[in-house]
């Protein structure tokens, strides 16, 4: 039984890693078609060479960015907060964000936004993607830096408390550094899910704010193009490098 | 302290208040009212659209929906249950082969379900594999079509259930497993009465995390099934986009995400714990 267990595992991560792995492979064919016709590095140098793509990527870098940069800060305060009593409101209406269909949270977030613009002389944008981004990765934060805040020691905080530190300067000195690596770890997961976003994105992206995910779906929809081979093969290995360097920093 | 930890709180409120739940509200009032002649909204109270979905055609979709995210979730947990175990059992590799599960999962969805285009599809490389070799002459239809959507949200939420259903593995009593060797029981007889029965609170978490992004799925049957298989994530996305019915993808919406707080809350319950 053990045996086969083993056979059966091998199977299994074939299953999980073969369609990414045969994708990259291809990436580097010559042909435009799916017969291997020896090793060229012609998509990716047609994929750097399009405009469109080249705008793409830096919307979605610039989106992420600001997106994570965003929900760090508030997702870390916020994790302090929970750390130091629950806010069963708050922790609740993180948790259900979690769970909720992303393409719910994308209508109800197009929702939001036509309503506000009555009121408001703007339009869907890079603006609108942001806040969309920052608040559904809030709650991949706040979990990643509560996990970390939790193998603390509370008398750290109360001995910087009784040598006459205030709150603030207790947060910014002691607890603060502490937790670094697990803030660093939440801001790689948060720009990993930002990044990666099409569904809620597509649906408040306005005509200046088209995203690399964006890109992909319409060339994956229009039917073969290795150039997309060649753009998947680049950002699932970006991806999966963040998602390590996040798992090493919250284990350290 | 009292004011630091309020001044801490006050952005993230803001954002879950002004970002999700007033969003959430208007969807809640949107799906109250009518669909106007052009497809905005018209202040006029109505229940038609929640009595919209018992229609056969909308029904069938969310039956549908259901039953594609029940096979989906079984055959999730039948692929990763004796995986976890395998897992559970390697020793010193367990992390490594814990985190080569959910590597793939982290990177890009869109890439992996795009992934699956590229191997199903008319000109892709199962097709051409096959033609090449001479074993068919004309493509198979792989792609669009209930297996392909099946496969896509398997692949996607195989990662999510080996997680749970490893961590019960870890935490079980292993005297149970030899207390039941020492009585006579075979392998089999140890995994169908011991095993599996100690892990039953893994195996609830697994299903559900798999069964929630499944019934609320949406790019995996939009692109894998072509236009041909309506899930209620594409029925949703489409009364917002070309059918321009926006009441009534409200009262789709909310019907989804009720389903899904009654589940989550169903397991939170029993297990007696919370997630942050």
């Amino acid at each position: 039984m053990k045996r086969g267990l083993a056979a059966y595992a091998v199977a299994a991560y074939l299953f999980l890693h073969l369609p990414l792995l045969v994708l990259a492979i291809f990436s580097f064919n010559h042909s435009r078609f799916t017969v291997w016709q020896g090793f060229s590095l012609d998509w990716y140098r047609l994929a750097w060479r399009d405009p469109q793509l080249a705008e793409a990527a830096a919307n979605s870098l610039l989106i992420a960015v600001v997106a994570t940069l965003l929900a760090t800060v508030i997702g870390t305060l916020a994790a302090w907060a929970l750390w130091k009593r629950d806010s069963p409101t708050l922790s609740a209406s993180l948790y259900t964000s979690l769970v909720t269909p992303e393409i719910v949270t994308g209508i109800s977030l197009l929702a939001f936004f036509q309503w506000t613009f009555r009121f408001l002389n703007v339009r869907l944008g890079m603006h609108t993607v942001i806040l969309a981004h920052v608040s559904f990765s809030i709650a991949y934060v706040v979990i990643v830096v509560l996990a970390r805040l939790r193998t603390l020691e509370p008398a750290l905080e109360e001995a910087s408390l009784d040598l006459g530190a205030t709150e603030w300067q207790t947060f910014v000195y002691v607890t603060l550094p502490a937790i670094l690596p697990g803030i660093a770890a939440a801001a790689l997961l948060a720009f990993t899910v930002s990044f990666d976003d099409y569904v809620i994105t597509s649906l408040v992206a306005g005509v200046d704010s088209e995203t690399l995910p964006m890109v992909i779906y319409a060339m994956a929809r229009r039917g073969g193009n290795p150039v997309v081979n060649a753009i998947s093969t680049l950002i699932v290995f970006a991806l999966g490098a963040l998602i390590v360097a996040s798992e090493r920093l919250q284990k350290r | 302290m009292r004011r630091l930890r309020a001044i801490f709180l006050t952005p993230a409120y803001t954002v879950t208040v002004g970002l999700f739940l007033i969003p959430l509200a208007i969807i809640l009032v949107y799906s109250l009212l009518s669909r106007g002649a052009y497809g905005g909204i018209v202040f006029d109270w109505t229940t038609e659209n929640y009595r919209r979905l018992f229609d056969p055609l909308y029904g069938a979709i969310l039956l549908r929906t259901v039953v594609i995210a029940v096979i989906t979730t079984a055959i999730c947990l039948a692929l990763g249950f004796p995986l976890a175990l395998f897992i559970s059992q390697s020793g010193a590799r367990k992390n490594l082969y814990l985190q080569l599960v959910m590597l793939p999962f982290w990177t890009s969805f869109l890439v992996r379900t795009y992934a699956w285009m590229f191997l199903l599809r008319d000109t892709g490389l199962i097709n051409t594999a096959l033609q090449s070799i001479g074993l068919i002459h004309e493509p198979l239809p792989l792609l669009y079509n209930d297996g392909a959507v099946l496969l896509g949200l398997v692949y996607g939420h195989l990662p999510f259930v080996v997680l749970p259903l490893y961590a019960t593995l870890e935490r079980m009593d292993k005297s149970l497993i030899e207390a039941s060797a020492d009585l006579g029981a075979g392998p089999w007889t140890t995994l169908f009465t011991v095993i599996l029965p100690v892990s039953m609170p893994g195996v609830r978490a697994a299903a559900l995390l798999a069964f929630i992004p499944s019934l609320g799925a949406f790019l995996t049957p939009d692109l894998l099934g072509g236009g041909k298989t309506v899930m209620a994530g594409t029925l949703i996305q489409n009364q917002f986009t070309t059918a321009r019915d926006w009441p009534f993808g409200s009262a789709v919406s909310l019907v989804l995400m009720a389903v899904v707080m009654l589940m989550v809350w169903r397991v939170v319950r029993t297990k007696g714990e919370g997630l942050v």
